[in-house]
């Protein structure tokens, strides 16, 4: 079983089933990206070397995640709409500890 | 009046080799960019950042990739106007254009070439609902002149280089600085922080961490910030807010070029010369889309070179030229100089 499904709720409130590959080394931002869940220019903006904030996620679910790396904390100390429940997606990869994960995209910075 | 024979807009990689592929068809390029370098994102945002898919590098930093494309354009003198957003464009009746920057500077060229990444750079501004009400009534995201703080009540906000810098600086300039960030880490450079630590522990700087600003508060201008720590909220008077969170990229006045926009960016003919809805105006790199798009600079490198052939159509529509290859015909640069293969030295065998 290579894929997992995870929910992803996009900036106009919709909700999403998607289908993630876990053997292709891809981030959250990535697959919001695939998808195209949120609009071309306003995810993903930096590339997804954590120096932006444009992949900002909630994570709804309680799944045990990676730690924060000291890059994503301090961007997201800079980053807007911040909760505490914050992470850049860009900096989560599709593994299968990920199956079920429930996620909201952060509003666009203006 | 600039002229030259194509205006890049944007010195990021893509647009930096345009200017050596135009050069081997002897056009001339200017650029203009809104950050006061070249290298776009390259410069700007990842400088230390290895990349690995540049054709024949197997690993080069994003810095070096600009230093080195500077390096080989060199012989083609470009000309580039630097700290200034390309903002109008006006289509002459003879076919030309003339593009004028935020600051007032006019190009004039036969083509125009748009190669400006994600947009030009903007400050980032904080979600603070009132605070559009204050722009230049206090409230600056760019610190143009140091001298509007003198013996001022000045408040930034940010954790990074830009913030702690100008708290920095400006702590000899105002009357007060008080620097308010969400954390008590911050992420720019170390002497920076500890400069900063000793200002604070000297009374110049007021540290307010981990804290953010709420509200602008003040009648016509600003007269004070209100700021959360916690459960606590409080005012603090001020003269100017200055948030400094850096800079995000924004298509900024090119969407009103009358040019067809899709996801974000700028239509081209892709089966062709990357040409947009406006001919004589190309968009190439990261700005432009077509079915398969994908944005890495390896591409943008290709589009440039396709783009410079059908440029030199448009500016010589009656000449008949063939690509040649610099191997056979060598880089002859504007300044006169000349690079090209030795020649093989023939020796008879008795």
């Amino acid at each position: 079983m290579k894929d997992i499904t995870i929910y992803i709720t996009d900036r106009n409130g919709t909700t999403h089933e998607v289908l993630a590959p876990t053997d292709m080394n891809m981030n959250l931002m990535e697959i919001i990206k695939s998808y195209e869940l949120a609009e071309e220019g306003t995810i993903g903006v930096c590339g997804g070397m954590a120096m932006c904030a444009s992949c900002q996620c909630y994570i709804e679910s309680d799944h045990e995640l990676p730690e924060m790396s000291y890059d994503e904390d301090l961007m997201l100390a800079e980053a807007f709409y911040v909760k505490d429940t914050s992470r850049l997606g860009c900096q989560l990869f599709i593994t299968k500890n990920l199956e079920g994960l429930k996620v909201t995209l952060a509003p666009a910075e203006g | 009046m600039i002229k030259t024979d194509i205006l890049i807009i944007g010195a990021g990689p893509t647009g930096l080799f345009t200017v050596f592929e135009a050069g081997l068809l002897k056009l001339k390029c200017h650029l203009i960019d809104a950050l006061p370098q070249p290298g776009g994102q390259c410069a700007e945002i990842y400088p230390k950042k290895p990349i690995y898919d540049i054709p024949a590098f197997p690993e080069i930093l994003a810095g070096d990739l600009v230093t080195n494309l500077m390096k080989q354009i060199e012989p083609f003198q470009p000309g580039f106007t630097l700290g200034e957003r390309a903002q109008t464009i006006e289509k002459q009746d003879d076919g030309t254009f003339i593009v004028t920057t935020n600051k007032g500077t006019k190009h004039h060229a036969p083509v125009v070439a748009i190669a400006g990444g994600l947009g030009s750079f903007e400050p980032r501004k904080p979600p603070i609902t009132n605070i559009s009400d204050y722009e230049d009534k206090g409230v600056e995201y760019i610190i143009r002149d140091p001298e509007l703080y003198r013996n001022k009540k000045v408040v930034i906000a940010g954790g990074g280089d830009s913030a702690l810098d100008w708290s920095i600086f400006l702590a000899t300039v105002a009357e007060s600085v008080t620097l308010v960030h969400r954390r008590n880490e911050f992420r720019g450079a170390l002497d920076s922080v500890e400069k900063v630590q000793e200002l604070k522990n000297a009374g110049k700087i007021e540290l307010i961490t981990p804290a953010e600003i709420i509200d602008v508060v003040g009648e016509i201008k600003v007269q004070g910030v209100s700021i959360k720590r916690g459960a606590e909220v409080f005012n603090k008077a001020c003269d100017h807010f200055i948030p400094l969170f850096g800079l995000a990229p924004k298509l900024g006045p090119i969407a009103d070029w009358g040019l067809e926009i899709e996801k974000n960016a700028i239509k081209v003919d892709n089966t062709l010369d990357y040409q947009t809805n406006i001919p004589g105006i190309y968009a190439i790199g990261d700005v432009n889309t077509y079915p398969g798009k994908l944005k890495l600079i390896l591409c943008g490198f290709h589009e440039a070179t396709l783009m410079c052939q059908s440029a030199y159509q448009r500016i010589f529509p009656d000449k008949r030229y063939v690509m040649k290859y610099t191997t056979v015909g060598g880089v002859e640069g504007f300044d006169g100089s000349k690079k090209e293969a030795p020649k093989a030295v023939v020796k008879s065998i008795d």
